[in-house]
Formats: C-alpha cells, structure tokens, sequence
C-alpha cells in the first residue's frame, strides 16, 4: 500500500496518551483550587461581627502601615483545630490576623475561639460565604496575605503546618 | 476455606491462560490444513480455565452472602446488617471483586469461543486463543499480584465496615455486570480481529464469526450505559441523566467504537469490503474499554463516580494497557499493509451511507476522547481547567447531525451503487417532516437551539427508520433487518426523550410548611407531613407529598433523606411519579430555622423516552443476534445434509456398498 | 508521602463532618427567582459552573454549601441585572478557568477549539478518499 506511515497514525497517539497518563500518575494530584486574585486589591466588603467578642472585618480594616493575614476559618472545621496553634504562634510573633468565620453561629465560634485560643484582632461572619467567593478561596481553612494597601499578596490553602509558619512570615515581610 | 479454595482456582485459570496462550501460538506454526500437535491444547485450556475463574467468583460471591469477616475484602466492603441482595451485589462493589467479575466474564467468554467456534481455519483460531489467554494473564496477574480478593485478615473483623450508600441500590445489580460483560465481549472482538490480521483471514467468513460477538457486546453496552444513566437519574437527587462527566464519557467511548464496528462487520459480511477499517475499529473498541477501566480506577481525571480509585493500581492497569493496545497498534501497523483491498462502492449506496457514519461516530468519538483528556493534558502544566455540556454538546453536534441524517436515508440505498433520485420522494418527505416539527415547536415558544433540532431529528427519523419496510411482505422480512429497524427507531426515541427533557423541563425549588401547597407545571403538591422512618441500616425523613394533575386525583409521594450509619453518609432518596408523558421527580431537602421544608420538584416530559429507546435499541440488537444465528444455524445444517447427500451419492456410486454391522 | 496519605484519610473521614455547618443556606441557595425569564436565565447558566468543593459537578446538581452560597451569588446578581456572562467573567476572574464548564478560546484552551477544525477536515478528507475517487475507479470496474 501507499500509505504505510498512516497506519502508525494510531500508535503515535496511544503513545503519546501513555506517555501523558505515566506522568500524571507520578504526579501528586492536586485537590487544590488556587485562586487568581493574587496581586489584585481586596475587593470592597464589610462583615459584622462573627460573635460579640471582636469588632466584625472590612476591607479597611486591612489598609495601612503594615501586612496582615486574613484567615478563613470555622468553627465547624476540624483542620482549623489542627492549625489553631501555629496561628497562636504568628499572632505571638507580632502578625495581626483578621478572621472570617463561614457560615458559622456566634456561639460556636465564641466556644471555639476559647477552646482552642484566639489569635484573632477582628473576625466577621460571612454567612454566606460573600467574600470567600470574592477573594477566591475555595475551602476552608485558607489564609491569604494582604499588603498595606490592601492587595491579596499570596494564598495557604489548607492548614497551616508547623513548617508553614516560616513561610508565612516570609511571605509577609515580602509584603511589607 | 472458601478464600483458599477460590485462590487457588485463580492461580490455576493464570497457569491455563499461559498454557491456551502458548498452545494457540503453536497453531501458528502449522502449515496449511495441518494441525499442530502443541496447539491441541489451547481450546481445552480456555473451557477448564473459565470453569475455574468462575468457581473463583461463585465462592467469593459466597463469602459475601454469608458475611466471612475473616475476608479483608468482605470486612472493608461489606456489613452484616445489609439486605442480602446488597451483600451479594456488593460483591462487585468494590475494585477487587468487580475485576474478578470482569475475569470471570472473560474466562467464561474465553471458554464459549473455544468450545463452539468451529468456523475459522484452526491457525486463526489458535491466534485468536493466544491473544485471548494473554489479555486474560493480564487481569490474572493483576488480580494475584496487587488485589487479591481473597486476602485473609490475620484476626477476623468483628463487624464490617459496610458499602457505600449510593451503591446500595438494584442498579448496582444490573447496570456495572452489564457494562463489564459489554466490555469483556468487545475484548473477544479484539482477540478475533487480532488472530484474523496475524493470520491474513480478514473476510467474510471472519465477519460472521466476530459479528454475534460485537452485536452481544454492543446490546450489553447499551443496556448497561442507560441503566447507568437511569440510576444515576434518580440516585443522584438532582433530575440530570447525563453530566458528561469522566467516568460517563469512559462509558459512551466503547459504546461509539462499537457501534461503528457493529456497521462496519455487517459491511464485510455481506459485501467483502472495509476490512482494513474493521480490524481498526475492533481494536480501537477494546483500547476504548482498557483506557475507560484506567480512567475510573486510576484517579487521574475527577468524577462524580469515581469508584475504587487508587493510582497503584491505575499504573498496573497502564502497563496492561501498553501491553494490549500498544502491542495491538504496533502488529496494526505492520500488518494492515498487507491486508487486501476489499470490494469497491460507490458513494451513493448503502456502503457509503454506513462508510459515512462510521467516520462521523469515529469523530464524535474523537471529541469525546478529547474533552475527556484535556483537562488531564492542561494539569500536566499545572492549568486546571473544565470541560462540561457547553463544550461536549455543540461539538458532538457539529458530527451527530448529518449522521443522523444520513442514518436515515442510508438503509433505503441500495448496496454497491445507488442513485440518489431513485429514494427522491423518501427524501423530500423526511426533509419536510424535519423542518414542520423544527418549525411549529419554534413558532410554540422561545426554546434552544439543540433541542429543537433535536425533535426534528428525532421526528424524522422515527419515520424514517420504518421506510425500510415500505412495500415488503412484512412477514417475509428477516429477523436482522427487524432488529435494524427497531434500533434506529429506538435511536429516535431516545432523542425525542432527550430533546424535550432539554427543551420543556420544569423545576420548582420550594420551602413548604406541612401543608402547603406548590406548582410545577401542570401538576400542584401538598406537603402533607414528614416524618422518621427507619430501614435495615438507615434510618430516614421521609416526607409525604401529595401530587394532583390538574385537580385530579391526588398521588402520594415519599421523598426520603437518609442517614446510613455504616459507613456514615446521608443520601436523599427521590421520589418518581411516571405518566406516559413524563416524570414529576421530587426531592426533599433539609428543614429551615422556620420549620418550613426544602423540596425539589421536576416535571420533565417524555424524559422516560431516553430509556425507553435504549431498551429499543437493545431489544433491536438482540433480534439481530437471533436472525443472524438462526441463519448461520440454517446455513450449517444445510451444508451438512448437501455433504451427507453428496457421501450417499459416492457410496451408491461405489461398486462394494459398505455392510452394515 | 505517609503523612499526605494520612491526611488525607483524615480529610476523607472528616468530610461528612465539616459538611455539617448549622447556618442555614443562603436565601436563594434553594429558593428561585420569581421572574421565570431570570430564573431560567439564572439555572441555565448554574449548570456550567463548576462545583469547587464536589467532584465533577455542577452547582446547579450539588447540595454542598458552597455550592448553595455560589447558586446565592448567581440568583442575586441576575436579579440585580448583572448579565450570565459578567457572572461567569466574575467568577473566572476569582478561580481561573476551572470554575466554568464552558470553555472559550484562550491560551490555555485553543487546542479545544482548533483540534475540531483539523478534525472536520480529517474527516472531510477521509471521505474525499474513500468514497469519492471511487466514482472514477468504478468506471474502471475491476474491484480487487
């Protein structure tokens, strides 16, 4: 026959389909949706408190002389107890972190906040989950760093190990 | 013992599947019209090897029904307190179990080839049993080495961990053995097309052996993808019947492979022609199958039902896949050249109809294929993206649509050459049938465009599927070309079902206070009260809904919220009311603060159309099966008595008539 | 690795756990808009947005809460006049390509676009071959 090379045609593309397939079963396979508003400003927002403790959360709150963290959390997430003491450890090293508790009841977050510590200056309730959608974080808990005009500078997603809180100080003196 | 005995069974099966594997490459090594004396051994191996595998699957499905916790497999999967039928279904309810069924099947498919198969030259048989015992060493291996299923527990659990919910349920009965045993008949298929192109036998004769086995696999395949569909319909609590999502489009690609392969052996049955075509069609349907077992179990695509995953096993199922597909494109290529030409045709005829369709399923296939990868292409650079209907739909179209238009004028055609003013009149009539139905819906309300081409589709070739019968004694008509008919009207229904679903569904999202009432469509339901109630391993709201058409007579339906306790996980259990026009699917949600109930209501007409034509489609295939056998049965029986008569006539002519004893 | 494993089991255990926030939806997570002509606008446009929280679903098919507060924001922003586009614009904006079942043409997805194009004319190809030289060769006759 003429055509002999388009009989190959086939197996070129199951090759290349096995070659794809091999390294992606090497490949740890993300779980994680990152957001795309790094290096964009906060939206506008303004959350009321998420219990009577502390002040609620605005996008104000986060513009001024320093960076700060901005941690999404809830009381009815169990990672968010796994990373409670290495937010005890930032906030101890000076970093302010303003919460945003999701879909949560302000009893539940005043009981957890005195179970497991408050690293929190302030922590509005997004009850509908408003201004995790905005921001771009998918889960909780996630933690993003904001600068001192208010621009989302890099996004944790997950909890916050005990090898991630260098990292995260890091990050935060790149903000500065 | 169970365990012991059925293990041994499986090692026993792998140790055949080398000797069959062996034996029928001796075959090979024979001359024309001799027989190897190693390659005796192949048939026998295949029949003792399937009784085998299947013992192994009968005892594992017995340790199921008796609960044998000191079974790691039956402890981590399944549950005392279960109903017995979900015991014995979640036998396959899990990755080892499912591919020992799928072993079974082959072993036992594997087994029927050898011992009632006497048409091809016994060299292409032989190769076809090599290649059949090799993929069936595959799976053995696979099963032996990495999932065990009869792996014993050093200490027996005291109870077990139980199945998932959603798989708690009938369709768990019928749609993954369907669906395994469609896969195992095309991996048949593939073993009869590869010994047919290592041994240069690709021709008639050949098609009419591969032909019940395509047409089998195809009919299971169907039937296996609809009940899918329809489980995942109700099971799912949210009215969709197709998602296009990974495992799904796994699903539909060996289903279009197999289709086209099912036109393309009829093409080369009965007019030698498409032969090269065919081989790459078996083996493109069996690649389909193998690559569709690697997206489920390997878990490198998401799905809503993603079972068993685990990339271990996804990289075993890959080498196997190198092995097979590799292996079989690789001998495609080498060999495929020297197939002859088949027989020639024209454009206008009824190869060229069939010709036609084949490449358009191939392209949808292509689409499907692509859509599925690419996500997959895109995270290998670290780019998530998602491909869903908005893709899937319109690019399928852009082929789905002048196939279905071709598929019906293409069986008025007339085989070899044609021409197309003779069916002028046929043609003319379905073009006006298309574009009234597309017209007056257009005209009726503001709807989508796919859908209203879709019930003119659908119209037309509902009509169109019948033309074929036009001016023939329809008792005189063969039962295969019944079967045809049926299908292609079935094709029809299924997208009628499909457009309208698409078109005039009707969705009421409503938080009710018992006793309130609510629309949808024609219909209005009271909430009358919900309540606990509790099952073998759950406990359950179920609300009661009563449902009246247009003020008729109320029907009660029960909703049900579920929570399983073992494993811990709640589903919600729809509730269906089915009229002969639709079905009014209702869900009940979770409770307000205000006590006031979340319930999900659809009217969906003629949704049940979708099903119902997959039965069509199906019950065509089988009437398919049943006149080409009867046929080949006739044919046989006829050559035989021509012989005995053809011996009689010798020995009368012979001088000395043989004494009887 | 072990530790990802772990906790990963451990997410997998804890799911039907942290699903179990106590707040009640977002008001229109489950309620529809009154305006039919929205409403379809509003559901036809939930069905390509993807579920982040799910696997593989939309969330117009998914009872997740995040999928309800997200079916909140396109109910609310239809409603506040906001075209299905912008919503979707908004949403790719946030979370990248992945939130939208819908692909269009960009850097990153073209090949979704131009592999059709190359496969209309394979096809259209294969079929010029196959069948339509035929026509000649038949005039010939002598089938091999």
């Amino acid at each position: 026959m003429r055509n002999r090379l388009f009989l190959w045609v086939p197996l070129a593309l199951f090759a290349f389909f096995a070659g794809l397939a091999g390294y992606m079963l090497t490949q740890e396979k993300s779980q994680f949706v990152e957001s795309t508003m790094i290096g964009e400003p906060l939206p506008d927002f303004a959350l009321k408190p998420a219990f009577e403790g502390l002040p609620g959360a605005a996008k104000a709150d986060f513009v001024g002389t320093k960076p700060r963290l901005l941690n999404i959390w809830a009381s009815w997430c169990l990672p968010c107890i796994a990373e409670a003491p290495q937010l005890e450890a930032l906030q101890a090293q000076g970093v302010e972190i303003i919460g945003i508790a999701i879909r949560d009841r302000p009893a539940d977050v005043a009981n957890f906040l005195t179970r497991y510590g408050n690293p929190y200056s302030r922590v509005g309730a997004d009850d509908i989950s408003e201004v995790q959608l905005a921001i771009g974080s998918s889960g909780v808990p996630e933690t993003f760093v904001i600068d001192a005009a208010g621009v989302i500078r890099y996004q944790h997603i997950g909890d916050i190990r005990e090898d991630d809180v260098a990292l995260l100080l890091a990050e935060l003196e790149k903000a500065r | 013992m169970i365990a012991e005995i059925g293990l041994a069974a499986l090692w026993l099966a792998a140790a055949l599947a080398v000797l069959q594997m062996v034996s029928g490459a001796f075959a090979l090594k024979a001359a024309e019209g001799e027989v190897n004396p190693l390659a005796i051994y192949a048939r026998p191996a295949a029949v003792v090897q399937a009784f085998l595998a299947v013992l192994a699957f009968a005892l594992l499905l017995w340790a199921f029904a008796i609960t044998d916790l000191s079974i790691k497999l039956v402890a981590s999967n399944s549950h005392s307190m279960k109903p017995l039928v979900y015991k014995l279904t979640g036998t396959w309810g899990n990755h080892e179990g499912s591919m020992l069924l799928w072993v079974g099947v082959l072993a036992a498919s594997g087994g029927l080839l050898a011992a009632f198969e006497r048409r091809l030259p016994e060299r292409t048989m032989g190769a076809t049993l090599a290649v059949q015992g090799f993929v069936a060493l595959g799976f053995y291996a696979f099963l032996l080495l990495s999932s065990n299923p009869f792996e014993r527990l050093p200490v027996p659990a005291m109870e077990g961990t139980g199945l998932n919910p959603l798989l708690q349920d009938i369709g768990l009965a019928i749609h993954p053995p369907t669906l395994y045993a469609g896969y195992v008949g095309l991996s048949v298929a593939f073993s009869l097309a590869m010994g047919a192109l290592l041994t240069n036998q690709v021709n008639p004769a050949f098609a009419r052996v591969l032909r019940p086995w395509v047409l089998g696999a195809w009919v299971l395949l169907t039937f296996g993808i609809a009940a899918g569909s329809y489980w995942a319909y109700y099971e799912l609590g949210w009215g969709g019947w197709w998602f296009w999502d990974p495992v799904e489009n796994a699903s539909l690609m060996p289903w279009l492979a197999a289709t086209a392969l099912m036109h393309s052996v009829s093409v080369l049955a009965a007019r030698d022609a498409l032969r090269t075509w065919t081989i790459m069609l078996g083996v493109l349907a069996f690649s389909m199958s193998m690559l569709g077992t690697f997206l489920v179990r390997s878990g490198v695509l998401t799905s809503v039902h993603a079972f068993a995953v685990d990339p271990e096993r996804g990289a075993f199922i890959l080498v196997l896949l190198l092995l097979y597909i590799g292996g079989a494109f690789t001998i495609f290529a080498l060999r495929a050249g020297a197939v002859a030409e088949g027989k020639r045709f024209s454009f206008s005829s009824r190869e060229g109809a069939l010709v036609f369709n084949n490449v358009m399923l191939s392209a949808i296939l292509a689409i499907v294929l692509l859509g599925t990868l690419y996500p997959l292409v895109t995270e290998a650079f670290d780019v998530r993206v998602s491909v869903g209907p908005p893709y899937f739909n319109p690019a399928s179209a852009i082929f789905a649509v002048p196939m279905f238009l071709v598929m019906a004028v293409g069986p008025l055609l007339r085989w070899k050459e044609d021409k197309p003013a003779r069916i002028q009149f046929e043609m003319l009539m379905l073009a006006a049938v298309l574009i009234a139905v597309i017209a007056v819906t257009a005209m009726v309300g503001d709807y989508p465009f796919l859908p209203l081409l879709g019930l003119g589709l659908a119209a037309a070739l509902a009509l169109a599927s019948f033309l074929p019968l036009r001016g023939r004694k329809l008792a005189r008509v063969p039962l295969a070309t019944w079967g045809m008919v049926l299908a292609h009207f079935g094709v029809a229904v299924s997208l009628f079902g499909m457009a309208c679903e698409g078109a005039f569904s009707q969705e009421r999202l409503a938080a009710v206070a018992p006793g309130g009432t609510e629309q949808v469509g024609d219909f209005s339901f009271t909430l009358q009260s919900v309540t606990p109630v509790a099952g073998p391993n759950w406990t359950a709201l179920e609300a009661r809904i009563a449902v009246s058409r247009d003020g008729g007579e109320p029907v009660i339906l029960v909703p049900q919220a579920r929570n399983f306790w073992s494993p811990q996980q709640s589903t919600s259990e729809s509730a269906l009311l089915t009229r002969w026009d639709g079905q009014l699917y209702a869900v009940l949600g979770n409770q307000a603060a205000d006590g006031r109930w979340q319930i999900r209501m659809w009217w969906k007409p003629f949704v049940t159309f979708i099903w119902y034509g997959a039965l069509l489609i199906s019950l065509g295939g089988i009437l398919a099966i049943v006149g080409r056998v009867r046929v080949d049965v006739k044919r046989r029986h006829a050559s035989e008595v021509g012989e005995e008569r053809r011996a009689d006539l010798a020995a009368l002519g012979a001088a000395a008539p043989v004494p009887a004893e | 690795m072990i530790r990802a494993v772990l906790a990963f089991l451990a997410a997998l255990l804890a799911m039907p756990l942290t699903a179990q926030d106590a707040m009640p939806p977002a008001p229109y997570a489950y309620n529809q808009l009154d305006d039919p002509r929205l409403e379809a606008e509003a559901t036809a446009l939930m069905h390509t947005l993807r579920c982040l929280k799910c696997q593989s679903q939309s969330i117009a098919d998914s009872d997740a809460p995040m999928a309800g507060d997200m079916r909140h924001q396109v109910r609310s922003r239809i409603l506040a006049g906001e075209s299905p586009d912008q919503i979707r614009s908004w949403l790719i904006a946030r979370y990248g390509d992945y939130v939208s079942y819908n692909p269009t043409v960009s850097a990153t997805t073209w090949p979704l676009f131009a592999i059709p194009v190359v496969l209309i004319l394979i096809v259209g190809a294969v079929l010029a071959r196959r069948l339509g030289k035929r026509r000649s060769d038949a005039a010939d006759g002598e089938p091999t």
